[in-house]
């Protein structure tokens, strides 16, 4: 036996059934009632009662920021983060610096996520050179590289010319690749600072209407339609955007869509409070959107969380309003705000955030060893969580290098105790363990 | 109340506080001897970081007239970052004990960051930020307004407040920090506002606003209006095609000599004519409307220091009322609908 084992004892299966899960050699080696004898000979116990047993949690869209921006974030970090908030995978965003535009630089962050050995990193490739929306990047042979790039967005800018994004969408089908649209119409949205409406008309800030989102998302649904191509959007935070997606996926177009954490929870009424740290991209809307976005998250017309984990250096948000920059941590908080919004409030079971949180992202990823059920002969990416567990949350006290948290002072639900990847414990007793060795076993 | 960022969190005692005051100090204005003692030894500082030398100079005569001494504090032009500006510029004003600080910017929201951030200690009052606020120009326009409404009603202004008053507010409201200010504490005062513009120069969510809106200026004044505020239009708005032309935004939206002319017709003889300058002569407003008896313009010009000095005043002897930080809703998250 090369790998060490675990026994994790008495966890809730997705929050159903009680049984033990046998860790061994990176897969599921069995699960059971009361598993023992020489089965277990010399395995770690882990005493999971009253603990929630899910697969590794899969995010779509993190931001790593590096190369470039290592002053906001690292691989090492953010991939620490991420396996503290439960996450055995993430997706690198694109918009580094060089972009992630080459099978060069999107090696580079592969290889540096194998070497921090906290989560699978998956490097987004751009879909146009230097995000700028005039040439294709070279798709292909990021897709061909060992990043085996599928999943290419610009995300930050959006893919607004409709001829790029028809061809990228058309390309992208050689090697099964999806297209993850930021949806933002850059014209509609020229210097918008917050979501258009009651509150921006009272502060005199530059509004972001809902529509530069939802006509984005009519058109490309359309495209997708055409062409016969998979479209994953970003970040969907507008009721209206809800029913075009809806609307598209009863006409049986392959669209996929997300949502982050925050605007699940968070309304543009803390906009009031000029504290930069609510400025993002899309910008929190309002109540009626928040809880569309709930439904549709509950319903599957939504198929995914994504945490848009966007760090900031402190200096970046003790600014004027206008002048920060826009983007909130998420890896850290992601299960407790899902946990908040959508099973305590008795939208969703875990097995349902199993689904929007794991299986789905690594399927829209094309990810074979992520976002499997929790049999024997699956990979071991297990995250162990105590739904009864209530926290505070600090970002002082977070993994990322990111103080951003809009959730900073608010109490939360759920604690992530364990995070298993590959077999190997990562997080223990809610503190970083160490990391995934690549190869050196 | 420790600092004056806005009116819509303004009460109305405060409000009326700083109107009464404001009415000592111009009696002040007309003394040999324009000064008072209050504020001696405390120094108050013009942090401007757009240009308005008008603006700039009322609260400098303000500050001068109580006694205070004043620095003026350029910081437009800073090399360094926006951001990193105000947070340092902050700290230096902090290092140098400033009591007040009097705050000019271009981004909204600058003047509560400052207030709120923990970086600075002193009064800060704001002296227009953004498109978000200007509360000394609303109070000011509210001091004429009061006087003129006093006089015509035969009530004591001491007091009193703006019960029945109409008033409109015509033009660029969307880019207005002064409509914005002036529709919350009218609103607070007691006056019935209605806000006449373009519909691409009004913001969208202008329908939650307490006031009443118009895109038809002759209709309004038809309905019968005791004041007319016109606001300033930049004409290059209308390369951003918020609307045709000059010309046709005069036509429509000017207060020209035609409809100074339809006042008499109307026998609206009391109506007044304010702006809060600079004005665009032959734009919003045509000469004819901004030198007739009906203007106040000037008189808003010499209220704007009486009130400013009023403010001043009571923000740095704590004469204001204790208001509570409008809390915002826990966390603003929805409220519970979703828990079964
Ligand atoms: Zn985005």
């Amino acid at each position: 036996m090369i790998h060490a084992s675990h026994l994790i004892r008495s966890a809730s299966l997705l929050g159903k059934g009680t049984a033990d899960v046998l860790v061994r050699d990176g897969v599921i080696a069995a699960v059971g009632q009361d598993l023992g004898g020489a089965a277990i000979d010399g395995a770690t116990v882990i005493d999971a009662a009253g603990l929630v047993a899910l697969p590794g949690m899969v995010d779509l869209h993190t931001h790593l920021r590096e190369p470039g921006r290592e002053d906001a974030e690292t691989v090492e970090t953010g991939t620490r983060a991420a396996a503290l908030g439960g996450f055995t995978a993430v997706h690198a965003m694109a918009n580094s610096s060089p972009v992630a535009d080459t099978a060069g630089v999107v090696e580079q962050v592969w290889q540096l996520g194998r070497e921090s050995g906290w989560v699978d990193v998956h490097p987004v490739g751009a879909v146009t050179v230097g995000l700028a929306g005039e040439q294709l990047a070279e798709l292909g042979a990021m897709a061909d590289s060992r990043a085996r790039v599928r999943v290419f967005s610009d995300d930050g800018i959006c893919v607004s010319d409709p001829v790029m994004m028809r061809r990228a969408l058309e390309y992208v089908k050689a090697f099964d690749g999806v297209i993850a649209q930021h949806a933002q119409e850059p014209r509609l949205t020229a210097g918008a600072q917050m979501n258009e409406g009651k509150v921006s008309a009272v502060l005199g800030l530059a509004g972001w209407p809902a529509v530069a989102e939802e006509s984005i998302i009519a058109r490309d649904v359309l495209l997708a339609q055409h062409v016969g191509s998979r479209l994953h959007v970003c970040h969907v935070s507008t009721a209206g955007s809800v029913e075009i997606i809806r609307w598209a996926k009863g006409r049986g177009i392959c669209v996929t869509a997300e949502v982050t954490p925050h605007h699940l929870l968070l309304t543009e009424e803390l906009v009031r409070s000029w504290d930069p740290v609510y400025k993002v991209n899309p910008p929190l809307r309002a109540d009626e959107d928040v809880h569309a976005l709930r439904a549709a998250l509950a319903d599957g017309t939504i198929d995914i969380v994504g945490t848009d984990h966007a760090p900031h250096p402190s200096e970046a948000k003790e600014c004027e309003w206008a002048a920060a920059a826009m983007g909130m941590t998420g890896l850290e908080t992601a299960l407790s705000v899902v946990q908040e919004t959508m099973i305590e409030s008795g939208l969703m079971t875990w097995a349902d955030f199993a689904r929007v949180t794991s299986a789905a992202p690594a399927a829209i990823g094309r990810l074979g060893d992520q976002g499997r059920p929790l049999e024997p002969g699956e990979p071991a990416n297990i995250v162990l969580v105590d739904p009864a567990a209530r926290w505070n949350v600090d970002p002082a006290a977070m993994a990322t290098k990111g103080r951003n948290s809009p959730f900073a002072g608010m109490e939360l639900p759920g604690r992530v105790v364990a995070t298993f990847f590959r077999g190997h414990p990562t997080v223990l007793d809610g503190r970083l363990n160490t990391p995934y060795l690549h190869g050196a076993r | 109340m420790r600092h004056l960022l806005d009116t819509e969190s303004l009460g109305r005692d405060n409000a009326i506080a700083i109107l009464d005051t404001a009415q000592e100090m111009s009696a002040v204005g007309e003394r040999e001897v324009k000064k008072l003692p209050a504020l001696r030894g405390r120094t108050v500082v013009n942090l401007f970081f757009e240009d308005s030398t008008r603006t700039r100079i009322s609260f400098e005569a303000a500050a001068k007239r109580l006694s205070a001494d004043v620095i003026n504090f350029s910081a437009k032009g800073s090399s360094v970052s926006k951001g990193e500006s105000l947070k340092d510029t902050a700290q230096t004003l902090e290092a140098m004990s400033a009591d007040a600080v009097v705050i000019r910017h271009w981004a909204s929201g600058a003047p509560a960051r400052l207030a709120t951030s923990g970086w600075i200690d002193a009064a800060v009052i704001n002296a227009g930020d953004g498109t978000h606020a200007h509360p000394t120009q609303a109070l000011l326009d509210a001091f004429t307004m009061r006087t003129h409404w006093a006089r015509l009603t035969g009530t004591p202004s001491v007091g009193g407040d703006l019960a029945g008053m109409r008033v409109l507010i015509v033009g660029d409201v969307l880019h207005s920090r002064v409509a914005r200010s002036n529709v919350w504490l009218l609103r607070t005062l007691g006056a019935r506002v209605t806000l006449v513009a373009p519909p691409t120069l009004l913001p969208v969510g202008v329908e939650h606003w307490p006031c009443e809106v118009s895109y038809d200026l002759d209709a309004t004044l038809e309905a019968g209006v005791d004041a007319v505020m016109m606001l300033r239009v930049q004409a290059e708005r209308m390369k951003a095609s918020f609307f045709p032309s000059a010309r046709e935004y005069a036509r429509r939206w000017g207060f020209d000599d035609a409809r100074l002319a339809r006042l008499d017709a109307l026998a609206l003889k009391d109506t007044i004519v304010m702006h809060p300058g600079p004005m665009n002569r032959g734009l919003e407003i045509s000469s004819g409307a901004a030198d007739s008896p009906r203007s106040t313009v000037l008189d808003q010009v010499r209220n704007g220091v009486s009130v400013r000095m009023a403010a001043l005043y009571l923000l740095l002897s704590g004469d204001m009322k204790a208001v509570p930080t409008p809390a915002l809703p826990a966390f603003a998250q929805p409220a519970a609908k979703d828990h079964p």
